[in-house]
């Protein structure tokens, strides 16, 4: 029997005031322009939660855009969803973080790109250190439990221990070191992005030091690097198992990233309810059970432990959404990524691209430009 | 594993809920990006947690619903994991 979608992640927006270098965001967020209502957002929640829902992340963009926030979190409270607000921490003044947490909102993930206001500012292209600091301390106050986010690449690895330490200093509960994932506009900028191979041992030795000082006071989650890794993720559980993501234009996805591949049609809330989509949905059963699965997983006895990587990353990759990830050292399409460490040792990067609306534009034009063979 | 005083009192930490699942058919203890499936004996410990009450107070009252029964060492067993899995924390009586 098919399990419940545990986790709902609800990105509220695609507005959002930074401009992360490795947002994953898609490139062209610009062509959403009808947003989900709040009266949309309330009949997905409700049906999310009588179908098994629990989890609820509220994210984007930056979901604090919505000015119905407040409604949306009263409602996922009165169900009995455990919520989350995943943001940059733009817009949340004072009184707004109490108005939400008087409306149920149970916790917090605040990101930071950074431990130094330059380089935080520098790849947010924002000037947002300081009131992520002061955000920081105002969520404190207000009794939330707080996971700070850092994304973690080449160019801010090295701080690693200072980012450990301005956690501990800013007595969040949970520190989650994210190193980053190469979709959206992190793909873009990739030979940027990606570190070396010492730089990830560095900061994994760091990490273990800090925490034989320290202890578990300090939660301290570590997203691994997998282009690093001999083996891929097990991604999101695996495709359409716990997880729904719904976009800000209403569609229904097994994982973040799954609208860049093609062929797949995903189903709109507008159009279907949670229990049609997750039950019946072509695009949530396409990947389900085990009939698409080609060697060399297939006959792999790793294949319960990984279930062969992610889908929107061998599409990215390959090409292929039902290939093997390539980050896996057996996949076919592994010397991809070999060749992506590889570059990073070359001169030949490019310019570093800003997550913005002028950008996603070029995207959208460049994209239609692409599809009519001109 | 530290001996846990019956006096203690134990609450639930700041970031965790308590609730019933109809779902699971079950309690589930629900934390920032997770959850635990609580065993019903587990969820009857759990319910009887609510900041003020000591651990010898749970100890008897789930006596009193079990007749008969001696649950000193499962309740101390659960709570001294529990605390150490950072569910509880415990606050001594004033
Ligand atoms: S990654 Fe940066 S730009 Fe993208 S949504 Fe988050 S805060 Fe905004
Ligand atoms: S071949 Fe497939 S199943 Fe085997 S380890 Fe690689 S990704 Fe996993």
């Amino acid at each position: 029997m098919l399990s419940p979608p545990l986790w709902l992640l609800a990105e509220l927006t695609y507005r959002c005031p930074l401009h992360c270098v490795y947002c994953s965001n898609p490139l062209d967020y610009h062509a959403c322009d009808r947003e989900l209502t709040t009266a949309e957002w309330i009949r997905v929640l409700r049906e999310a939660r009588a179908a098994g829902a629990v989890q609820l992340g509220l994210s984007g963009g930056e979901p604090l855009a919505r000015g119905d926030l407040e409604i949306i979190v009263g409602e996922a409270r009165a169900l009995g969803f455990y919520s989350n607000l995943i943001t940059s921490g733009v817009g949340l003044d004072q009184p707004r973080a109490a108005a939400l947490r008087k409306a149920g909102l149970d916790h917090v993930q605040l990101s930071f790109q950074d431990s130094t206001r330059e380089l935080n500012d520098f790849l947010s292209h924002s000037r947002t250190f300081d009131l992520k600091l002061a955000v920081a301390r105002t969520l404190k106050a207000e009794g939330y439990p707080i996971v700070l986010n850092v994304v973690l690449h080449r160019h801010n690895l090295d701080h690693i221990e200072k980012i450990l330490e301005m956690a501990q200093r800013l007595e969040v509960d949970f520190l989650e070191l994210a190193n980053v994932q190469f979709y959206g506009w992190a793909l873009l900028n990739r030979a940027h992005l990606l570190p070396t191979a010492d730089q990830l041992a560095r900061a994994e030795q760091a990490v273990q030091r800090f925490r034989a000082r320290h202890g578990e006071q300090m939660r301290i989650y570590f997203v691994v690097a997998d282009y690093h890794e001999r083996r891929p993720k097990r991604c999101m559980n695996g495709w359409g198992a716990v997880f729904m993501v719904i976009t800000p234009d209403g569609l229904a996805l097994p994982c973040h990233q799954a609208r860049i591949i093609p062929h797949l049609q995903f189903p709109s809330v507008r159009d279907f309810s949670i229990p049609e989509i997750w039950n019946n949905s072509a695009a949530f059963n396409h990947f389900r059970g085990d009939a698409w699965v080609r060697e060399p997983c297939r006959s792999c006895p790793e294949w319960q432990q990984d279930r062969g990587g992610c889908r929107c990353q061998a599409w990215l990759l390959t090409g292929d959404a039902a290939a093997t990830d390539p980050v896996c050292e057996l996949a076919p399409g592994h010397d991809r990524v070999v060749a992506a460490l590889n570059a990073t040792a070359g001169a030949t990067r490019g310019p570093l691209r800003f997550r913005d609306d002028a950008a996603s534009r070029q995207f959208i034009i460049e994209a239609r430009r692409a599809r009519h063979g001109r | 594993m530290n001996q846990l005083d019956s006096a203690a009192i134990p609450a639930l930490a700041p970031h965790y809920r308590l609730q019933w699942e109809p779902a699971q058919n079950a309690h589930v203890l629900l934390y920032p990006e997770g959850m635990i499936r609580l065993s019903p004996s587990a969820a009857e410990i759990m319910r009887r947690i609510d900041g003020s009450a000591s651990v010898e107070q749970i100890v008897v009252a789930l006596e009193a619903v079990y007749a008969g029964a001696d649950l000193r060492a499962d309740v101390v067993e659960f709570l001294t994991v529990a605390a150490a899995r950072g569910w509880l924390r415990m606050r001594q009586r004033a």
